[in-house]
């Protein structure tokens, strides 16, 4: 497992994990990626930046498989995801885990149950054992065993982060997506957050892409990171590199000035 | 803009042609989103129907919803039932009298009920509560990524949410209507003896005088039938539903409305099947 800290990260491996070539995907009229190009390497921290609107959930999910992209190729380890069958789809679905943005719990079923889901469902384990594991992760992410009987709706927005982040990684994936984990959240929530991400890929030896408009979330998290600006990823580089990226759209966005090259759409299209 | 359109046509076009145009284009475009919707509706029932038959299965689930359906929806099928019985002892009576024959009430009352009011008020009672249920629990887990979650989890949201509410619709039905049926009997002969003053036994005799098993299969048949769509339409328009609560509410009453309108379509469809005499 290789391990990584948190001050002096390792250079990530050079095999890719996952492997994105000029991938579309539209829905009517409105083009959302526009070829996107992408690679991940096998146990790297991408970070992914971009106006909100601008398709980086919607790549997360073409990656997971939830939406079929029009056209290109997603590669993970080596393989073609984009043609498999149903069956094949759920087999590979092991490998991921997923933090929604909005953590989409599930409200039917208590704390506890939410995070063993993966276990129960996908794995067949018993639930007693479901539960134990359960709790231990739970735990990992600083909540107490009391928390494990409420229902979901009985959480403050930072705790179904944390639940969700728990499920995410209960059967220990190895590659996990958070899509904007800190958004919603005040300061000192967030930062528990990406210090609690950090750690869990970490911990898992994991590929981890995460999604954030949050620049001290990226720089936390970061080995890498790519922006993204009207369906293409517009700069790839390491996360030290983001303040001389020397690229117009980075600068705009990292220092979240107003006036730039990225024009918001005050229309939508 | 769309002036300056209309004018330019007017210069190209007679009007009448133009309207007529338009008219077919409209309708066209009408035929074309029917069309969709329809193979939609046909994809979304063969997967759920061959995920019903495919391991693995969700016993727990396949139970909640059987006593979501089954049980909670007594109270309301059963009130509707006692009613609708006692209504139509009272109907008969004071139509059938103008004729003498208020002895046949008590058979009027069995096979009305048990061919039609039971399935088809019980399913109408029941798609107004599960079907708009269905629609807003699946609905709201779809705008809430619930079911993109499912998936991502290795489960597949066709075999966990929907083939058991499908499994249970199909399977509970028939037993509420059973239940429906019985309950609106009684309710006609509580009205025939305490209201009506029938001698009981004499009733209860009449009851069962000319009732046939094909009455009461046909009823439980229609009530299969119609718990199966109650429950596709509840999901389907739930798993479709886009757009939050506004998408959701919506996806509510679609479910509704378009289950309760193939009740009724069914209803014929399936009483000209077991009761043409052509
Ligand atoms: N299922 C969908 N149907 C239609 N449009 C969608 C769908 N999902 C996303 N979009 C559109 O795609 C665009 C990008 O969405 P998204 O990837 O969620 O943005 P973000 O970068 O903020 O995560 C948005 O304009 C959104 O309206
Ligand atoms: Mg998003």
């Amino acid at each position: 497992m290789p391990s990584r800290s948190d001050t002096n990260r390792t250079p990530p491996s050079t095999t890719p994990k996952i492997t994105l070539k000029g991938v579309t995907k539209h829905f009517g009229p409105k083009k959302v990626l526009n070829g996107i190009d992408l690679q991940v390497g096998t146990g790297e921290s991408l970070v992914v930046i971009g106006g909100s609107g601008t398709g980086k959930s919607v790549m997360l999910k073409c990656i997971l498989g939830l939406l079929h992209p029009d056209s290109g190729s997603i590669r993970v380890d080596d393989a073609e995801t984009t043609k498999l069958n149903p069956r094949d789809r759920e087999k590979l679905q092991h490998k991921f885990g997923m933090l929604f943005q909005g953590a989409a719990l599930f409200d039917s079923l208590p704390v506890w149950e939410n995070v063993a889901f993966g276990l129960i469902q996908g794995e067949h384990m018993p639930r007693a054992q479901a539960k134990e594991i359960a709790i231990a992760k739970l735990g990992a992410v600083g909540l107490t065993p009391d928390v494990a009987e409420l229902s979901p709706s009985e959480l403050s927005g930072g705790m179904q982060k944390r639940v969700g982040l728990a499920r995410a990684i209960a059967d220990e994936p190895e590659i996990i997506f958070f899509d904007e984990p800190t958004t919603g959240l005040d300061p000192i929530m967030a930062d528990v957050i990406n210090e609690l991400i950090v750690e869990c890929v970490k911990d898992l030896g994991a590929t981890a892409v995460t999604i954030t408009h949050d620049m001290a979330s990226a720089r936390k998290i970061a080995d890498r990171v790519a922006m993204i600006h009207q369906g293409r990823i517009i700069w790839t580089g390491h996360a030290k590199d983001i303040d001389q990226s020397g690229n117009p759209y980075v600068d705009q966005f990292v220092n979240g000035r107003a006036d730039g090259p990225i024009k918001m759409q005050i229309r939508a299209l | 803009m769309i002036r300056h359109r209309d004018s330019l046509n007017h210069d190209f076009h007679d009007n009448d042609t133009g309207r007529l145009m338009g008219f077919l284009a409209a309708t066209g475009r009408a035929f074309l989103v029917f069309l969709e919707a329809t193979g939609r509706l046909a994809m979304f029932t063969g997967t759920a129907l061959s995920h019903c038959v495919r391991p693995p299965f969700y016993p727990r689930q396949i139970l909640r919803q059987m006593i979501d359906i089954g049980f909670y929806s007594l109270p309301v099928v059963g009130l509707t039932a006692l009613f609708t019985g006692m209504v139509l002892a009272l109907q008969s009576y004071s139509g059938f009298s103008r004729f003498q024959a208020e002895g046949a009430i008590a058979t009027v009352v069995a096979l009305s009920i048990t061919r039609e009011l039971g399935p088809v008020l019980g399913g109408l009672m029941v798609a107004g509560r599960i079907g708009a249920a269905m629609a807003a629990e699946i609905g709201t887990m779809r705008v809430t990524e619930q079911i993109d979650a499912l998936s991502t989890l290795s489960t597949n949201p066709f075999k966990y949410l929907i083939a058991p509410r499908l499994m249970a619709g199909l399977a509970m039905l028939p037993l509420l209507v059973l239940v429906a049926d019985i309950i609106g009997i009684f309710g006609g002969f509580l009205v025939g003896v305490y209201r009506l003053d029938f001698n009981a036994s004499s009733y209860i005799s009449r009851t069962w005088e000319f009732l046939e098993p094909l009455d009461v299969i046909s009823g439980l048949v229609k009530a299969a039938v119609f718990g199966f769509l109650i429950s596709l339409m509840g999901c389907y328009h739930g798993y479709h539903s886009k757009g939050g609560a506004q998408g959701v509410g919506a996806a509510t009453t679609n479910a509704v409305v378009s289950a309760s309108i193939m009740i009724l379509i069914s209803n014929y469809l399936i009483t000209g099947l077991f009761f043409s005499t052509k």
